[in-house]
């Protein structure tokens, strides 16, 4: 399962952790013994790699979740944005595996809005796909309006509801 | 050679299959106990004469007195004997049609309590300027096996004659089925309804606060008695359905992490998934007949409406569109199902015969129409209008839409037995906290159910085998 071939365009030309994933030629078959994977290192401090809060600190909260408007699950250029960071988190960390929660606003029936998450936590997935990250490596799963984040019954409430979040799985 | 190659594939299977078996059955809660045979029994050669009453039935006096006893004897029932028994019958009627709105009824505790040898031959001056047009009278006796035999009597006051008898033996612990079914004795013969009393209902309790809500599958009576918890709420339960013979119920549970579809067995206290398959299902809905199960799967994002065999086997995809295709209720001879799709650009509620063919959309009101459930009767679809979030009844060509109810946000119906009346949850604005209601067909009769904690995804089974 040698994930470091999927490793897309747009991410090509990004930072230098990314560029030290490209130093192994492709066409020679993976070493033996990844002495470098079980030797993380145990840094005294910070997160452990492929935990959410290590994901968190190396993307940025804003850029774990991504946002939808009211029955959509269109992925805008903001997401776009957004998702492209997590895609240099995984492609670095290609023993990372996540899950994407699909959520929806209290707003709309219940088992619409377990279709409608899971409609936007695939739409989100997709475009991970579509940029290089391996589709094996994602889950996906929809909460509907079961687990919101924002407590209110308001728009600007129901706006941060609509939401799929990216999750490490550990 | 294919019936060895799936037996190999079984043997392999069985151990995966035990374990996957007891991660399922992980959230369940102590089996509950079956209900009892109720048997109708032949109370000989009553009249039945007309009713003479002619005015308003919301208006129409009854007088429940204790049923009597032939002999106090101790009984399971009720510690107190059959005698105490007697009365708690006559309450458990009162209750029933009084909080459903139906009749003026007086109860036990207010009125004379008749001799065992009065219930086939009433003292009616006893019970005349009471402000009762009709009496109802009754007994319990126990029998010497300890079961309960109950008869239920319903007299015309100003005839003095009886309209309708009926009697019935129930083991000591089903003692208010007995109740229910007298109630739903008077209550079909003063209005020419079916039955709705004798019957239960499935939702999900809910606890804790709005960001980390605790839901447990719940079932009670229809009148809230008998009240069990089924899961131990460590797993998110969600969207009950009873199968027609009670022996069933299909729900959504996030178990194994993943929201799926289970059939619970109520017998053996154990459950299976509705398909193998990774993908998420929702919305599990019973053929009439209790053949089939209709449910709902995501594919890659996309969702359809799927049908499986109630013992199981392949599935049938029932829609094709790229829209949230998702619910589904059978008409009640099972030739047309009706269901939400967004295929239009949102929530409509859609026609299609059984097997997947004719898809048409009904609703053109404007509103988004979503959860259809076809009435028992057939005559009517309840929906919510997921744009303004209430109750609403249509024909199933689409027609004559009547709001029901007004609250911030009403939604998921489920029908009363005989199609007269319709439940349904309301979730408050902010704290979120959704509680049962029900409401008569003509919009009448609102009125909150009282569970023991907050309440949603109410589903109102049949009248009980």
């Amino acid at each position: 399962m040698n994930t470091r071939v999927a490793t897309g365009l747009m991410l090509a030309s990004t930072i230098a952790l990314a560029a030290c994933q490209k130093k192994a030629p492709e066409e020679l078959p993976p070493p033996p013994a990844e002495t470098t994977a079980p030797a993380p290192t145990p840094t005294p401090s910070g997160p452990a790699v492929g935990s959410q809060q290590h994901f968190v600190d190396a993307v940025g909260q804003a850029n774990t979740v991504v946002y939808f408007d009211t029955d959509r699950f269109n992925i805008d250029a903001e997401d776009q944005t957004k998702l492209q960071r997590q895609a240099q988190y995984f492609s670095q960390y290609s023993q990372v595996n996540f899950t994407i929660e699909g959520h929806a606003d209290e707003r709309g029936t219940r088992e619409y809005n377990l279709a409608l998450g899971e409609r936007r936590a695939n739409a989100a997935k997709n475009y991970l796909v579509s940029i290089g990250i391996p589709a094996n490596r994602i889950r996906t799963v929809s909460y509907g309006k079961e687990r919101p984040v924002a407590l209110g019954s308001n728009e600007a409430a129901w706006a941060q509801n609509r939401r799929a979040a990216t999750v490490t799985i550990n | 050679m294919k019936y060895v190659l799936i037996a190999a594939a079984a043997l392999v299977a069985a151990p995966l299959l035990a374990q996957n078996q007891t991660a399922q059955n992980q959230d369940l809660g102590q089996p509950i106990p079956e209900g009892g045979e109720v048997e109708t029994i032949d109370e000989g050669e009553g009249l039945s004469g007309s009713v003479s009453f002619e005015g308003n039935l919301d208006d129409l006096g009854i007088a429940i007195p204790g049923f009597a006893t032939d002999r106090d004897v101790s009984t399971p029932a009720n510690s107190s004997g059959t005698a105490a028994l007697g009365k708690e019958l006559a309450r458990v009627i009162t209750a029933d049609l009084r909080n459903n709105g139906l009749f003026k009824p007086t109860g036990p505790d207010a009125l004379p309590q008749p001799a065992f040898n009065e219930i086939t031959a009433p003292n009616f001056p006893t019970w005349s300027n009471r402000g009762a047009e009709m009496l109802v009278h009754g007994y319990v006796r126990g029998r010497t096996d300890g079961k309960l035999t109950v008869g239920c009597y319903l007299y015309d006051m100003a005839l003095q004659s009886e309209l309708v008898r009926e009697g019935w033996v129930v083991p000591p612990a089903d003692w208010r089925r007995a109740a229910h079914k007298c109630a739903d004795l008077i209550y079909s013969r003063l209005s020419g309804e079916s039955p709705f009393f004798d019957s239960r209902i499935a939702y999900i309790a809910e606890t804790g606060p709005k960001d980390n809500r605790t839901k447990r599958l719940a079932i009670m009576d229809s009148d809230g008695a008998n009240h069990r918890f089924i899961t131990t709420g460590r797993s998110t339960a969600l969207t009950p359905r009873y199968s027609p013979d009670y022996k069933k119920l299909s729900y959504l549970s996030y178990v194994d992490g993943n929201p799926r579809i289970y059939v619970y067995d109520i017998g053996t206290g154990r459950q299976t998934l509705i398909t193998q398959s990774a993908n998420p299902t929702f919305a599990p809905r019973w053929s009439p007949d209790g053949n089939w199960l209709l449910y709902s799967m995501a594919v890659g994002g996309n969702t359809d409406i799927y049908r499986v065999s109630a013992r199981g086997g392949e599935s049938t995809r029932l829609t094709d569109t790229p829209g949230i295709d998702i619910g589904g209720s059978y008409s009640p001879d099972g030739s047309r199902i009706v269901f939400e799709s967004d295929r239009s650009g949102a929530q409509q509620c859609y026609v299609m015969n059984a097997d997947g063919t004719n898809q048409r959309r009904i609703s053109f009101g404007g509103s988004r129409c979503a959860t259809p459930e076809w009435s028992p009767r057939g005559d009517q679809i309840a929906f919510t209008n997921a744009s303004s979030f209430n109750i609403s009844v249509m024909t199933p060509s689409g027609g004559g839409v009547r709001v029901l109810t007004n609250g911030w946000q009403d939604e998921a119906p489920t029908w009363a037995p005989n199609g007269r009346i319709i439940q349904f949850f309301r979730t408050e604005r902010n704290s979120g906290k959704a509680t049962l209601y029900q409401v008569d067909l003509t919009g009448e009769n609102l009125r909150r159910l009282p569970t023991p904690v907050d309440a949603s995804d109410p589903a109102w089974g049949p009248i009980l085998p």
